[in-house]
């Protein structure tokens, strides 16, 4: 299904203001694949109808669209190196910063279906899960898509998408058979908040967090978003907190609050002092 | 970086050995039982064994007991790659030595992620 040059500038306009995602020119095509799908599924015969109805604020069709727009590619354990720091050095740190109050808020931003925020708290389990028994340990897991949502709330996994990143151990340890899935055990969800919230729209009172994982959402925003989000999340993290972004992310160039440390592969951040 | 492919089936040990040197293996031996195996054990361990679970003589799990009944392969990764999907095949396997398991069907990423992961949890 092809789209004409307004109605590409119609979705481009729409997706920015909704997700703050920047289509740059020349990405028609990529408009078409997502869209054509879902124009069909929906019964509209042109991906033009499907836009019309953007604009009488048809939310569904708005959240479908956003949600087709949006890459939502995953996995567990994704890029290792962040899980490795986790264990060797950020949560060592954290639990010996935190002995008094025995409490870590946790924030996943852009959490996807899921996999993140459950490998956030495997490792924290795994490997610190006899210390931290009598501690308050919460994840606030967010995403813009409520479709992923749903997902990750729900925690069943294709065999395909266990098989990405997820060590033999972990799966029989904290996922149950399920069909011809799997599906992660009540007790690595249970204190885990999936909520939606929009990165680029404003925000909702949220704890100061003791860690962030906001990992591959800023690479398709413009600057100017991405400083209004690092502005917030330096006044959200606590002065000894720690910030994970993306492998292909930086607040270098775009945020001067934050420093950049280097714990052997895995790069993080923390407020300049 | 040496290692070996154990499966009864031609072309699946084809498809893995294409795997392995697309993640680095420089000199990968295959063969197509656990007795084989096992003399290629005893002539030079690997570093790495992906073995197939299924297989007649010999099954990849007693294989996997075979290698780790001896304490000088103790640093051998071992990985089954089945089609066995039960959890407690899966059980079976890790409590028998196995390092990893991997089920059928995967790509190139799975295999390449989880090596990655062993590395780093000797490391
Ligand atoms: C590529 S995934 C990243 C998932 C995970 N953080 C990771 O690194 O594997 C990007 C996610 O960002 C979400 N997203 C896109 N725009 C967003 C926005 N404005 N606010 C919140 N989430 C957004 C998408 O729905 C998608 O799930």
């Amino acid at each position: 299904m092809p789209i004409t040059a307004a109605e590409f500038d119609d979705v481009r306009d729409f997706v920015r203001q909704m997700s703050a995602i920047v289509l740059d020119p020349g990405k028609e095509y990529f408009v078409e694949s997502r869209l054509g799908p879902l124009a069909k599924q929906r019964g509209f015969d042109t991906i033009g109808h499907l836009i019309e109805r953007l604009h009488r604020d048809d939310v569904l069709i708005q959240h479908a669209v956003i949600d087709a727009m949006t890459t939502n590619e995953t996995s567990f354990f994704r890029d290792l190196h962040p899980f490795e720091a986790l264990k060797t050095v950020v949560v060592p740190d954290l639990l010996a910063k935190r002995a008094r109050e025995r409490k870590l808020d946790i924030w996943c931003a852009a959490c996807s279906s899921g996999q993140e925020p459950y490998t956030i708290n495997m490792t924290l389990q795994e490997h610190f899960g006899g210390q931290l028994a009598g501690w308050q340990t919460k994840i606030l897991a967010t995403d813009l898509s409520t479709e992923m949502l749903a997902k990750a709330r729900e925690g069943r996994y294709a065999q395909i998408e266990t098989n990405r990143g997820l060590p033999a151990t972990l799966l029989v340890q904290y996922f149950d058979r399920s069909g011809t899935g799997w599906v992660v055990k009540p007790e690595l969800k249970q204190n885990i908040d999936f909520r939606q919230m929009n990165l680029a729209a404003a925000w909702p009172p949220l704890p100061r967090m003791d860690l962030i994982f906001m990992r591959n959402v800023l690479i398709d925003f413009d600057v100017e978003t991405k400083r209004r989000i690092f502005n917030r999340i330096a006044q959200l993290l606590k002065p000894d907190g720690y910030l994970f972004l993306g492998a292909a992310e930086t607040t270098v160039n775009l945020h001067d609050g934050f420093q950049r440390l280097q714990i052997d592969k895995a790069v993080c951040y923390q407020l300049r002092s | 970086m040496r290692a070996m492919v154990v499966d009864d089936s031609k072309p699946m040990r084809t498809i893995l050995k294409r795997l392995l040197s697309e993640c680095g293996y420089a000199e990968i031996l295959e063969v197509g039982t656990g007795r084989e195996a096992l003399d290629v054990m005893h002539a030079g361990a690997p570093e790495l064994v992906l073995v197939d679970w299924n297989m007649p003589e010999m099954s990849g799990i007693e294989f996997v007991s075979a290698v780790r009944a001896n304490p000088e392969w103790n640093d051998v990764t071992l990985m089954m790659i089945t089609t066995e999907t039960a959890i407690d095949k899966v059980q079976e396997a890790l409590a028998a030595g196995a390092d990893e398991y991997v089920m059928k069907p995967f790509t190139k990423e799975v295999l390449f992620d989880k090596l990655e992961i062993r590395k780093s949890s000797r490391a």
